[in-house]
């Protein structure tokens, strides 16, 4: 359950932004979550419709783009998305690898009238 | 219809709270350590050996988190020099701890007396990785009976610890656990982690573990 934290987060930057913006209604919040960061879209978009009741958010599509875990071996700099229970190089079979992408956790932009 | 940029990151909040209780700690020349494992791998345990053998060395003080239950607060107090149990239950932001409780329970410790802060997260692999709370050092506890692919399993929390522990080392010759295969998996996603070798039950490999932690906050204190 630790989407409820984030995800009162993302209505207060949302409604923030919104008055900002003088809008009168948010249409659709655009999310990029990395694939290893454990947090769920369909969790967050539970905790979002109770969060946003009565307010301007209501109603909003939560978009969300996934972004597949990628890691860049340390031996031979090769780019690689790893198996399940494998996480060795395709090309040279090395061993050690550090998280090139999928930690990512941000609001992208959201659409509003 | 109008589209706004936004870019802002959601853990952002949590993590301004851990700098500011990072800070706090620095002042105060307290060396913060966030203990993180699954249930029943020895978080509470390996807290009672460190406080029976640094406590003559180091003024120590635990923060506990538990979703309930002051049981791990009753079992350390004797030992150390100030507890606070937190019990995320309570809490609607999280299960596991968050740098805002750890806020809250700072105000209640004696930071100007402390050396040593240990602070056990709530039992979880996922949850914990993610929210920084201010510490100095992140431990993960991996246990024998938990098997040896945790660290495929649960990356994130691996990647980011600065010590990994096997602890129930005892348990070895009865349980299908590839030391090596582990050992491994951790040095292949994280070059910084020191890894221990341990048993809470007989008490092989605490030595080992409480020279590092000794030594760090030593380091720690004489930070300018």
């Amino acid at each position: 359950m630790h989407e409820f934290g984030v995800t009162e987060n993302i209505v207060n930057i949302v409604l923030a932004k919104a008055g900002e913006a003088q809008a009168s209604k948010v249409i659709q919040i655009n999310i990029v979550v990395g694939e290893m960061t454990g947090f769920v879209p369909d969790c967050i978009q539970f905790y979002f419709d109770s969060l946003s009741k009565d307010t301007i958010a209501q109603g909003a599509v939560l978009h969300f783009e996934v972004v597949p875990t990628h890691l860049r071996c340390r031996d031979c700099s090769t780019i690689f998305h790893p198996q399940d229970t494998l996480w060795s190089c395709p090309k040279c079979q090395g061993q050690s690898a550090e998280v090139s992408k999928g930690r990512e956790l941000y609001i992208e932009s959201m659409e509003v009238e | 219809m109008k589209k706004i940029e936004v870019i802002q990151n959601l853990l952002e909040a949590n993590d301004t709270i851990a700098k500011r209780n990072q800070r706090l700690l620095d002042e105060h020349k307290v060396f913060a350590v966030n203990i993180m494992s699954a249930p029943g791998a020895g978080k509470t345990s390996l807290i009672l050996h460190t406080l029976r053998r640094l406590k003559n060395r180091l003024s120590i003080a635990v923060i506990e988190g538990d979703v309930a239950s002051t049981i791990d607060a009753e079992k350390v107090q004797n030992e150390a020099r100030a507890v606070v149990q937190i019990n995320t239950r309570n809490m609607a932001e999280s299960c596991s701890l968050m740098a805002v409780m750890i806020e809250a329970a700072l105000k209640n410790l004696p930071l100007d007396n402390l050396d040593l802060l240990l602070v056990e997260n709530v039992g979880n692999l996922i949850c914990p990785s993610e929210f920084a709370l201010g510490e100095h050092k992140r431990v993960v506890i991996s246990s024998l009976p938990e098997g040896d692919d945790k660290p495929i399993k649960y990356p994130l929390i691996f990647i980011d610890a600065d010590a990994v522990i096997t602890n129930k080392m005892d348990l070895l010759p009865h349980v299908d656990f590839d030391i090596a295969a582990f050992r491994n998996s951790i040095t292949g996603l994280n070059r910084k982690a020191e890894i221990f070798q341990l048993s809470c039950k007989t008490g092989e490999g605490i030595e080992e573990w409480c020279s590092w932690i000794l030594r760090q906050a030593e380091t720690n204190a004489t930070k300018p």
